[in-house]
């Protein structure tokens, strides 16, 4: 099951790399929100992906799951999150001030402020 | 006051937070964030203090014992950071009243950077792996909020490669911590560094370094990875350069000292590689602060190279180097935060960044002039001033470990800064006088007040270095004995 895991995160940071290295504002952004995808499963595979009872308090549980992954990429998805949507504001506004989402035409040094 | 490490992120966070409420307004604002920066230096302050006095404090949230919840950790080293960082996010608020303008001063300025010291302030305070990923997100955020702020469109074009780079590295911070989590099953700092100690196969845990190299490398601009910094770093407003050049690069050297004398304090390959990327970004840094006619970018590469001074006196690992490294470190936040006041000054006057279009401004504004050259001097580490001693410790601590190459480099080097930063003062401050009418007198308190206290502070840090040694020792010896931290935080 972890190999399966690996291979699917390795995949979509694969297909995040793709994307961010094209030249289209929105494709980078969709980018990044897979790239955080592939690395919030790679984070959860790498607790082990164990099978068992809620992690619940008490030292006479048989089995139970570990729950810092799960907390952890709780957080991280939260943030993630919150990222990507500040970046989409970003990239409409850069869009409307600067006629293109294109960022070859973005390049070039201008003083206007 | 078993709360103490807490009070510099909560009051920034409490004011922050009550700060969203009213943007416009602009008086309020400035009050309560210039009150509240203060009150988190005073509550900064009394934690040093009493880290020095006493020892390393820790604070278990939640009161969960130690590897299970998330621990802050003061020790002095991190202390004296929390306290800089205030100080000079105090003065900057101050000077921000009538550098920044009121366009921006309406639109959360002030609790983004409130924001900002909470993150710093955590990110420096806390000793959970993954924490320290949060608040950096939270300053990340911050940070974004005030590139983007005011919406030119240089910003606008900077800020989204800004965002993207650091978005990359946050990705490769949480793949760092899942690898370490994976091969210790822990996340707090200190068990993370007892654990670690034992566990065999070499190979791994230096992938895991690397990484964090790459990570906190891309945060603090070190040699392959600085590209972004100096367009990203020119465009916003001066008083969010300042911010930046004298906060933001400091996070990552912090980050990467930290966890280098933590996690892989005996890992000779690591140390190597980080003393000679240390030295590249001195060599690149340097180039750069010669070859540009820019006074922004001038003083850019400058924190370059001080960012790779440090790590270098911090991978020496002698006595001498690391403490070197932390006199360094400290010195180089007040005196960026100086400096780029002091240009913002300069281009305020003249209404441009290009040193060939400014000349002689010190007949109209000497004060300007003569604060500027203070600060320059102090940069280049003139003796009594306070680059000095930090980089006189950091070359014999080089000696001492028998990098002369490095040493050297160092020494030639501090001739260069000195010489790109005599360039502005030569250029633009000195020579055939002209005369200026700003918009805004940079003469007004708001803006020379708190440049006069940085600019003082750096001239008494430089004079009051024996009183500070012993804060200085202390922290080198927490950094080359890592046993100390774990002590501390997991209370054996």
């Amino acid at each position: 099951m972890e190999i399966l895991m690996s291979i699917v995160a390795g995949l979509l940071v694969a297909a995040a790399v793709y994307l961010i290295l094209s030249k289209s504002l929105l494709r980078i952004i969709i980018g990044t929100a897979l790239l955080s995808h592939g690395v919030h499963l790679m984070l959860f595979t790498m607790g082990g992906l164990q099978k068992g009872a809620a992690p619940l308090l008490g030292l006479k549980a048989e089995s139970y799951t570990d729950p810092l992954p799960q907390a952890l990429i709780l957080t991280a998805i939260v943030i993630a999150f919150g990222v990507t949507s500040f970046f989409l504001v970003v990239a409409y506004r850069a869009y409307q001030e600067l006629g293109t989402d294109n960022v070859e035409e973005m390049r070039g040094q201008d003083a206007d402020d | 006051m078993t709360n103490l490490p807490v009070y510099p992120i909560l009051i920034p966070l409490l004011a922050a937070t009550a700060l969203l409420f009213f943007p416009k307004k602009i008086k309020a604002q400035r009050f309560i964030a210039a009150v509240t920066s203060g009150l988190t230096l005073l509550a900064s302050l009394y934690l040093l203090l009493q880290v020095h006095a006493e020892d390393t404090r820790t604070l278990d949230l939640g009161s969960w014992p130690a590897p299970f919840g998330i621990t802050l950790v003061s020790d002095i080293f991190s202390a004296l950071l929390v306290t800089t960082t205030s100080f000079i996010v105090f003065s900057l608020i101050i000077y921000s009243f009538k550098m920044i303008g009121r366009d921006r001063e309406g639109f959360y300025y002030y609790p983004a950077m409130m924001f900002l010291l909470v993150g710093v302030n955590g990110a420096f305070t806390t000793g959970d792996i993954f924490n320290l990923f949060v608040f950096f997100e939270v300053f990340l955020m911050a940070s974004y909020v005030m590139i983007v702020l005011g919406g030119t469109k240089g910003q606008l074009r900077e800020s989204f490669k800004y965002i993207l780079i650091n978005v990359l590295s946050s990705a490769l911070f949480v793949i760092a911590i899942g690898y370490l989590y994976s091969v210790t099953g822990s996340l707090n700092m200190a068990d993370i560094s007892a654990r670690l100690a034992s566990i065999e196969p070499v190979g791994l845990i230096t992938v895991i370094g690397v990484l964090f190299l790459i990570v906190f490398g891309l945060k603090g601009a070190i040699f392959p990875l600085y590209f972004w910094m100096p367009s990203s770093y020119a465009a916003p407003p001066i008083p969010v350069l300042a911010v930046f050049g004298a906060l933001l690069t400091k996070v990552g050297v912090y980050s990467i000292a930290r966890t280098f004398s933590l996690f892989f304090p005996e890992n000779e390959f690591l140390f190597s590689l980080l003393s000679l990327l240390a030295l590249l970004t001195i060599v690149v840094g340097v180039i750069g602060a010669v070859a540009y006619w820019d006074v922004k970018q001038i003083i850019i590469y400058n924190v370059m190279i001080a960012v790779g001074v440090i790590l270098f006196g911090f991978a020496t690992q002698t006595e001498a180097g690391v403490e070197g490294a932390v006199f360094y470190l400290i010195h180089d936040m007040i005196i960026k935060a100086g400096l780029f006041m002091l240009i913002g000054m300069l281009i305020l006057i003249t209404g441009t960044s290009n040193l060939k279009k400014m000349s002689g401004t010190i007949k109209q504004f000497p004060l300007v002039g003569w604060l500027y050259f203070i600060a320059a001097l102090s940069l280049a580490g003139i003796p009594p001033l306070s680059g000095f001693i930090g980089k006189l410790l950091i070359i014999r601590g080089g000696f001492e470990a028998e990098e002369f190459v490095g040493s050297g480099l160092i020494l030639l080097s501090s001739l260069l800064v000195l010489y790109s930063v005599m360039k502005i003062f030569l250029n633009g401050i000195w020579g055939k006088p002209e005369e200026y009418r700003p918009k805004v007198t940079p003469n007004s308190p708001s803006i020379m007040i708190p440049t006069i206290i940085i600019v003082f502070a750096a001239i008494m840090y430089g004079f009051g270095a024996e009183g500070l040694h012993s804060f200085m020792n202390e922290a080198a010896q927490q950094m080359l004995n890592p046993e100390n931290y774990q002590n501390a935080v997991l209370k054996e």
